[in-house]
């Protein structure tokens, strides 16, 4: 293992960004950051900036207003980089799927790497979507852009 | 000091500030605010025509999606609404039951708060200790009503779920504990200077501004206004349990989290005395399918302020017309003003300080000026 994916394996900095969701996912998300879940033991770090990112949470159906904003995030994050759609909302649209304002899920505007189901699911499930993430970084998978929208679901 | 010139200042929509995504552009003269330009509507979703398409029961569930934290808030206003259509009598056990329910998601909402304002006030040990207390309270919501987020307790007619006497008993023991806690964190909140220099006389909003800009919730308490939908207009079962309008005379940033924290004792009291008075007998009454034509209007005291739901029916089994008016709305025009003034480095405490919630406001609102 080269030691630029070892420090990726044992690093990855997340940056977390709603687009329309019902804060439900967002705060079980912070939830794993507390002491009871606590997953800065896997080395997970949540970044302010996307350009220090590597790994980009999103909660939340992407309405029409936020998706020029949610592409111009992901663009800024360096390669290689990944996505994991937290929620129902993120994976599929949820129950705003037919809403007016809204694209549906995450992959309809960038790919994803990882689907974690729930309404909202509860932080165990968010840090077993992110432990699969990991594994799947420790495999083959190159993510960014160039993995021509490989996406494994937990 | 003036430096004769203002520079526009960009803020979100994505900010690690927020959660949600949310624009503001101000505009600053050195260190100082001078104008705040809010750009709403990133978290525009037409729930309010989703209604229209669903039945009264599915819209239940939708009603609950409007915001995760206060989710009962919302499907308790729902409820409120829809029996007021039809009209429909609610069994008392499970009026006293959404209302336990209600003081334990204030708790939980509360505490979330305090903890982020700490967060933002650079003090994160009391942070993590709120959220491990906040951890707990979402272990018994979730006993209860088998969720931690989305309760689902609620239904047309009563509740889903009873609550039962070992519950009732591990509530009442809990309670004890968690209002010890928060003393112990009030205690350390009103001496801890790291936490006072940052909140007090910060986001200043006097009381004659607040009415004006129509404040709501905790942040109108705490410019001083008994004001609480709980007290003034009683629905569920407050008309029956004594209990205190919180209020502080700060009105700043300090004084809306000592507004917070009391407000959590006073709710631990009102689910101790709710679960000694539990009436007895069933939790649900069917309710019917279609509703005649008819208006009505539901008001909740949600964590963040008051709650508006308005239903219109017209004998279908589909609402004609739903709107919702959420707190963070009110209480957004008042934050506007209390930056202005305000150093740069303090925009993140005074914009926490109305504790936010852009999923619940974000709404149309199209106003006809040649009417």
């Amino acid at each position: 293992m080269s030691v630029r994916k070892w420090a990726r394996i044992r690093s990855p900095w997340l940056i977390h960004f709603n687009t329309g969701g019902c804060n439900g996912c967002d705060i079980e998300f912070v939830a794993a950051i507390t002491p009871r879940f606590d997953v800065e033991r896997f080395g997970i770090k949540l970044q302010g900036s996307p350009r220090h990112a590597d790994v980009l949470g999103v909660t939340g159906p992407i309405t029409m207003q936020i998706t020029k904003r949610l592409v111009r995030i992901y663009r800024q994050m360096p390669e290689p980089k990944f996505v994991v759609a937290i929620g129902t909302c993120a994976t599929s649209g949820g129950p705003f799927k037919d809403c007016y304002s809204v694209h549906g899920g995450v992959d309809t505007v960038i790919p994803v790497d990882v689907y974690i189901p729930g309404c909202p699911p509860k932080p165990e499930a968010i840090i077993y979507g992110i432990a699969k993430l990991l594994n799947k970084l420790s495999g083959s998978g190159s993510g960014g852009e160039d993995n021509g929208g490989h996406t494994q679901k937990t | 000091m003036s430096y004769g010139s203002t520079i526009k200042v960009p803020f979100g929509p994505q900010h690690p500030a927020l959660k949600e995504p949310e624009y503001f552009l101000f505009e600053v003269d050195g260190d100082i605010v001078v104008k705040v330009t809010p750009r709403i509507g990133y978290v525009h979703r037409g729930v309010e025509k989703a209604f229209e398409q669903e039945t009264y029961l599915h819209n239940l569930y939708l009603a609950e999606r409007i915001c995760g934290i206060c989710s009962h808030a919302h499907t308790t206003c729902y409820t409120q609404t829809v029996e007021g259509l039809i009209p429909l009598e609610v069994p008392p056990r499970a009026v006293y039951i959404r209302l336990i329910m209600a003081e334990l998601e204030r708790l939980h909402s509360h505490s979330l708060w305090v903890g982020i304002a700490a967060h933002e006030a650079g003090f994160d040990t009391l942070f993590m200790y709120l959220w491990r207390d906040r951890e707990m309270i979402m272990d018994l919501m979730e006993e209860i009503s088998g969720n931690r987020v989305t309760h689902a307790i609620n239904t047309i007619g009563g509740v889903r779920r009873d609550i039962t006497s070992e519950q009732a008993n591990k509530i009442k023991k809990f309670m004890d504990k968690f209002e010890a806690n928060v003393k112990e964190y009030m205690k350390v909140l009103e001496t801890e200077q790291t936490f006072l220099k940052r909140t007090k006389g910060v986001g200043i909003l006097k009381p004659r501004d607040a009415i004006s800009l129509c404040a709501v919730g905790p942040t109108l308490r705490a410019s001083g206004i008994k004001s609480d939908v709980r007290a003034d207009d009683p629905y569920l079962a407050y008309g029956e349990i004594p209990f205190n309008v919180i209020t502080h005379d700060g009105c700043d940033v300090y004084a809306r989290t000592i507004v917070r924290c009391e407000e959590m004792i006073e709710s631990a009291n009102i689910i101790r005395y709710a679960l000694d008075h539990l009436p007895e007998g069933k939790i649900k009454v069917p309710p019917p399918r279609t509703i005649a034509p008819n208006e009505s209007v539901g008001r909740v005291e949600a964590p963040r302020g008051e709650l508006i739901h308005y239903a219109r029916s017209n004998g279908t089994a589909k609402p004609e017309r739903y709107k919702v008016r959420a707190p963070t709305l009110g209480n957004l025009a008042s934050v506007c003003q209390t930056l202005i003034g305000a150093h740069v480095a303090d925009i993140p405490m005074i914009l926490a300080g109305i504790d936010p919630c852009f999923s619940c406001m974000d709404r149309v609102v199209i106003i006809n000026k040649d009417a």
